[in-house]
């Protein structure tokens, strides 16, 4: 079960893919996958010479940008220690750690540090917590391939996306209205972006909301004034993707894979795992097959930037 | 004998059950929808748990989530333009907290956190704080801010919708009632012209083999699943749109009501064809017999005849039209702005629920506003199927 966009060979396809992701078949997945994880339970249990195999049982739960990740990581660990049972929940990071707190979750995957004040309940309950970055993820900025505009600072993002710049002309390109794609406000994305390139400024009301990734591609590519943002992975030819600048316009970074690795595209975030510091002897062949090679070698296939 | 009584009694308890099962459970959704949603009216738009709070010494005391979301956001950066002294607007929030002081003056496990606040909001008379309820001081010098909860007009006649803004998230449903509205308006208009013509095309006229072709495919029409129409609708409605008025974008209103037109179709069709189709033989073999042509027929007794059946056929797929969430979701562009004219982006109240639901913290305040959408929904439609019944039962007469 690959992830949805790795199946794409065409924008159809990567629409309806990523579409299904949006109607939570992310979700049945995973149901699928916990009654794979009880199939191989049962086997396990009916062949003893591989009771010796590592054996983790723990919830994942959190951040649906984690999710795709995650399910891949448990079922790969899965496969590989026979009578694991790892199972993966999405809900949004804020979930996932207010999970990890009440103890409802073994660990919580998250697209954003742990705030203060969950850092602050942490301690009001005695744990504490330890903090493992799985993988980055990084966002590019889109435009039709027939835009002249190739490069854009944040400030200029800003504008464009909280509505004080409305005409691409204003940003060195032609005169023509600029359309802006968002993704729903539900999405983790919406609010990455919003606090990462808009400084927490509310998006111009006449955004177009478009409920999965694969629907902004769509219509950044068929829209000549469009503009949007997606997932790293997203990006493919029919769509521009933009340089950008957190210096005022003093250099300017292609989004790539390398560029996000090295840190020098600036809108990128790592995705963290946070566990309780007492549970770490039980997760850790798990956390450690994630940091491995072969666990990050998952990251870049699924899209993600790998952390080492 | 015995034995057939019993069977009888049993089937007739398990009819009885299996339909006040479905009673109930009808009563208890609406029960629940109106529950939810009215429930918004007594919410703060301020998330659960945080307070603003000003300098004592600030002469604002009150503040709309309007103003709110507009400071915030950098709209507003001067006291003076919320009826304040001449001073820029100064946020603070846990996270700039961390950025004046030190990890020593907020306490190893920040119990020293709540003087921190005090000390910040009594030395700056510009502040503005958002921040958890559990770390202002217990006997606090600055002025809390009190948020009235939303009110129907800020619901109903609010022009911004932005759910998930923080701190004061704004609940504006206009745009969304006239966006589904205005789809559906246009919706019908396309869709009942054709839709009339073809119903007596078919029944009226059409050949025998012309309807063979015709029924299946337009009942084809009946089963597309509503995504499908909406990816075509995305794919191939929506660039046609674009060109053809020559717009800067081309997921509009009218994309909508085109897919909502095409959906609607098949209800119109087959229901005022049976209405047509149910006139009486003799009633058109007179209109005949006294010299009147096949179309002077059709026109002047048929019609006529089947209009209340014609007009169920109309409402029903009305009906279809207003609920309709997929296609809608993904054609229309779902920006929340009050729409102008046909040729611009809306954002519908089914798409609005369907897109947010998912999302939205259970019991919390956009939870609500949703339900409350939900019944604005749940009216609309209400009326519509009120008018089938009425018109239905004036037909028995």
């Amino acid at each position: 079960m690959k992830r949805a966009h790795k199946l794409t060979l065409t924008q159809a396809n990567n629409y309806l893919a990523s579409y299904m992701e949006y109607l939570n078949v992310k979700i049945k997945k995973n149901e699928m996958k916990k009654s794979l994880v009880a199939l191989g339970m049962v086997i396990s249990m009916m062949t003893p010479s591989m009771m010796n195999a590592q054996k983790v049982n723990c919830k994942v739960k959190g951040s649906d940008t984690c999710l795709p990740l995650s399910q891949k990581f448990a079922e790969v660990y899965g496969n590989k220690n026979p009578g694991s049972g790892i199972s993966v929940i999405g809900g949004g990071s804020g979930v996932g750690l207010s999970a990890l707190i009440s103890g409802t979750t073994d660990i919580a995957q998250s697209s954003r540090k742990m705030k203060i004040s969950e850092k602050m309940k942490m301690t009001d309950a005695g744990k504490s917590v330890k903090e493992v970055i799985i993988a980055y993820d990084a966002l590019a900025v889109i435009v039709n391939p027939s835009n002249p505009v190739s490069k854009m600072t944040r400030e200029q993002l800003e504008g464009i996306f909280t509505g004080r710049i409305t005409n691409w002309n204003q940003v060195g390109g032609s005169n023509m209205k600029i359309i802006v794609y968002s993704r729903e406000t539900s999405s983790g994305t919406y609010e990455f972006f919003k606090e990462h390139v808009m400084d927490k400024k509310n998006f111009v009301n006449s955004a177009l909301l478009m409920p999965a990734t694969g629907a902004v591609v769509q219509s950044v590519s068929q829209t000549k004034g469009a503009i949007g943002y997606v997932g790293l992975a997203y990006v493919e030819k029919s769509v521009k993707a933009l340089n950008v600048s957190y210096d005022n316009g003093k250099t300017y970074v292609t989004p790539n894979v390398a560029n996000a690795k090295s840190k020098k595209y600036p809108i990128t975030r790592p995705l963290y795992y946070y566990y309780l510091t007492s549970a770490s002897a039980k997760l850790n062949s798990f956390v450690s097959f994630i940091l491995s090679s072969e666990g990050q070698k998952i990251v870049l296939a699924e899209g993600y930037i790998p952390v080492s | 004998m015995i034995l057939k009584k019993t069977i009888e009694r049993f089937s007739e308890g398990i009819l009885f059950t299996s339909s006040t099962v479905t009673t109930v459970a009808v009563l208890f959704i609406v029960i629940f929808l109106f529950k939810s949603g009215i429930s918004l009216f007594k919410a703060s738009p301020i998330e659960d748990g945080y307070s603003m709070a000003l300098n004592s010494n600030n002469p604002v005391k009150k503040l709309t989530s309007s103003q709110v979301k507009d400071i915030f956001n950098g709209d507003i950066i001067n006291w003076k333009e919320v009826g304040g002294k001449d001073q820029e607007i100064q946020i603070f929030t846990l996270d700039e907290l961390s950025a004046v002081y030190t990890e020593e003056q907020m306490g190893p496990n920040f119990e020293l956190l709540s003087s921190c606040v005090e000390d910040y909001v009594s030395k700056n008379e510009n502040v503005i704080t958002f921040i958890d309820n559990r770390y202002y001081p217990k006997h606090f010098s600055g002025y809390l801010l009190k948020m009235p909860p939303i009110s129907f007009k800020e619901f109903f006649l609010g022009r911004e919708w932005y759910p998930t803004a923080t701190p004061a998230a704004q609940f504006g449903a206009l745009p969304l009632i006239l966006g589904t509205l205005w789809v559906t308006l246009l919706a019908i208009l396309i869709a009942l012209p054709i839709g009339l013509i073809t119903a007596i095309y078919m029944a009226e006229i059409a050949s025998e083999r012309a309807r063979r072709i015709f029924k299946p495919v337009i009942e084809l029409l009946a089963g597309i699943p509503s995504v499908v129409y909406g990816f075509f609708g995305l794919v191939v409605l929506v660039p046609a749109i674009q060109q053809l008025f020559g717009l800067p974008v081309g997921e509009t209103a009218l994309a909508g009501s085109i897919i909502l037109a095409i959906m609607a179709l098949p209800t119109i069709i087959t229901v005022s064809e049976d209405a047509i189709r149910a006139t009486p033989v003799s009633m058109k073999e007179a209109s005949l017999a006294l010299g009147a042509s096949h179309w002077q027929s059709v026109q002047y007794v048929v019609l006529p005849y089947a209009k209340s059946g014609i007009m169920a056929a109309f409402i029903l797929g009305v009906g279809r039209a207003v609920g309709e969430t997929m296609a809608v979701l993904m054609v229309t562009g779902n920006a929340a702005v009050m729409p102008h004219s046909f040729l611009e982006p809306v954002r519908t109240i089914p798409a609005t629920i369907a897109a947010e639901l998912g999302e939205a913290p259970f019991g919390g305040t956009h939870f609500k506003a949703l339900f409350a959408l939900g019944i604005i929904l749940f009216i609309i439609t209400f009326i519509f199927n009120s008018l089938v019944e009425m018109i239905k039962s004036k037909n028995n007469q």
